[in-house]
């Protein structure tokens, strides 16, 4: 147990560890470790902002659902609604070319009539002059007396 | 111990002598033979066996440290790097925990101190007579393989955080304010005189205080160290003494060693804390 030169040694050989320890070991591998943490701690912040983004679009997607259907649903309405004007301005064109036709055909029948009456006058006039001139043998000439029969067969 | 039927005394002897190399009375250099001859070798001798096992763990250690630092990457760690990192961050902790300043050199200091330590104190765990015997094999007589039982070693190490700390003391508070540390305190009066006759007892208190951390480093450490291998010694000594005595022995040495692990991992933590807790002080004012 003798102190001696050894101490020396021990002194320089424990100074030539620690300078060692402290270049080639301590700061590798706190760096390596400070590396690492933040890489995690990168990762860990990604995966919460991916989450976030996630729950940001199921959101999204659950807005864009329900606006989809809202619009589906008026598009339906609205259809239907035109279906039912459709449906209703064809009746109503229906009705007013059903009465135009009926009018139509009534002032045909009309005028058929009248002009059925006419030929009847006229005929009846003819009857009533010819008749007036077998009455009356030549004295009275159909030419001369038109306008008698004619005003015979409007009173008629 | 072929042969040579040793006493008890001298198998004790023969394990607390260092393997020493130095100058011979007659002038010439070698190895010394016996525990007097080491004596007379004097200052300028050396313990060839503590130098070979403190420097070879040391190697040991910073090459295993060093090869994880070399391929410590940000990716999954694997298993020496995952203990070398889980002993740097222990290190790392206890230096935060105790240190304040900011200096890049306590904890690489504290990392060596305890690793280097704690393999030094390793040696310990290793049956005492394992590596004497081997090396007689190879025709060296005395071997002592715990270098941490050698107060060179001790004290190499504790005069090394010594001079760090005064070194830190004069560096953060200059030479006046590391002096006035030593002479002003604790004993201080506002009377000038008075002070001026307080400055001789501050200081010897002051000194006794600072010149006992490293000796209290030391000796803390070589003497729980020799005194676990002494037991050791002392528990190889029945195994020549019959068959029970030896069994016996055996349970012991088991047990001691045992509890020796935890000397082993707290001396060489408490070398650590108390370093940190120096330099600590050398970096503030109290």
């Amino acid at each position: 147990m003798n102190i001696n030169l050894t101490l020396i040694g021990q002194l320089l050989s424990f100074a030539v560890f620690v300078w060692f320890t402290m270049k080639y070991v301590w700061t590798p591998i706190m760096g390596a470790l400070e590396t690492r943490k933040k890489e995690i701690a990168d990762g860990l912040a990604a995966a919460e902002r991916g989450q976030h983004e996630q729950e940001l679009a199921k959101e999204r997607a659950k807005d864009v659902l329900h606006e989809a259907k809202a619009q589906a649903a008026e598009i339906v309405a609205q259809a239907q609604k035109r279906a039912a004007e459709i449906v209703d301005e064809s009746k109503d064109t229906a009705r007013v070319e059903g009465d135009r036709i009926l009018t139509a055909a009534q002032s045909e029948i009309e005028q058929e009539a009248n002009r059925a009456r006419e030929q009847l006058r006229e005929k009846v006039g003819m009857l009533a002059v010819a008749g007036a001139e077998k009455i009356l043998k030549k004295e009275i000439s159909a030419d001369a007396h038109q306008d008698i029969v004619t005003a015979l067969a409007k009173e008629i | 111990m072929a042969g040579d039927a040793l006493t008890s005394g001298e198998y004790i002897k023969h394990h607390l002598t260092n393997l020493t190399f130095g100058q011979h009375p007659d002038g010439s250099w070698g190895i010394a033979h016996s525990a007097a001859e080491a004596k007379e070798m004097g200052f300028w001798a050396i313990h060839v066996d503590t130098m070979f096992w403190s420097i070879g763990l040391g190697v040991l250690f910073l090459y295993f440290f060093s090869k994880a630092a070399k391929t410590a990457t940000q990716g999954v760690p694997g298993g020496l790097q995952n203990f070398v990192e889980w002993i740097v961050e222990f290190i790392d902790t206890s230096v935060r925990g105790s240190f304040s300043a900011r200096n890049s050199l306590v904890a690489p200091l504290a990392l060596t101190i305890f690793v280097w330590i704690f393999l030094q104190n390793l040696m310990d765990l290793v049956p005492v007579d394992v590596i004497p015997e081997l090396a007689k094999l190879l025709g060296i007589h005395y071997m002592k393989v715990v270098p941490s039982t050698d107060p060179n070693a001790t004290f190499g190490m504790a005069i090394g955080v010594f001079l760090l700390v005064l070194f830190y003391s004069i560096k953060i508070k200059g030479v006046g304010g590391f002096a006035g540390e030593l002479t002003l305190q604790p004993f201080s009066s506002t009377n000038p005189i008075v002070n001026l006759l307080f400055i001789p007892i501050n200081f010897i208190l002051e000194f006794v205080s600072l010149i006992a951390k490293p000796i209290s480093l030391a000796l803390r450490l070589f003497g729980n160290m020799y005194a676990g291998e002494m037991i050791f010694i002392l528990i190889a000594i029945m195994y020549n003494a019959g068959l029970i005595l030896g069994l016996f022995g055996g349970v012991l040495q088991l047990g001691w060693a045992i509890f020796h692990i935890l000397i082993i991992t707290l001396q060489a933590f408490i070398f650590m804390t108390l370093t940190i807790v120096y330099l600590d002080m050398a970096h503030h004012e109290h």
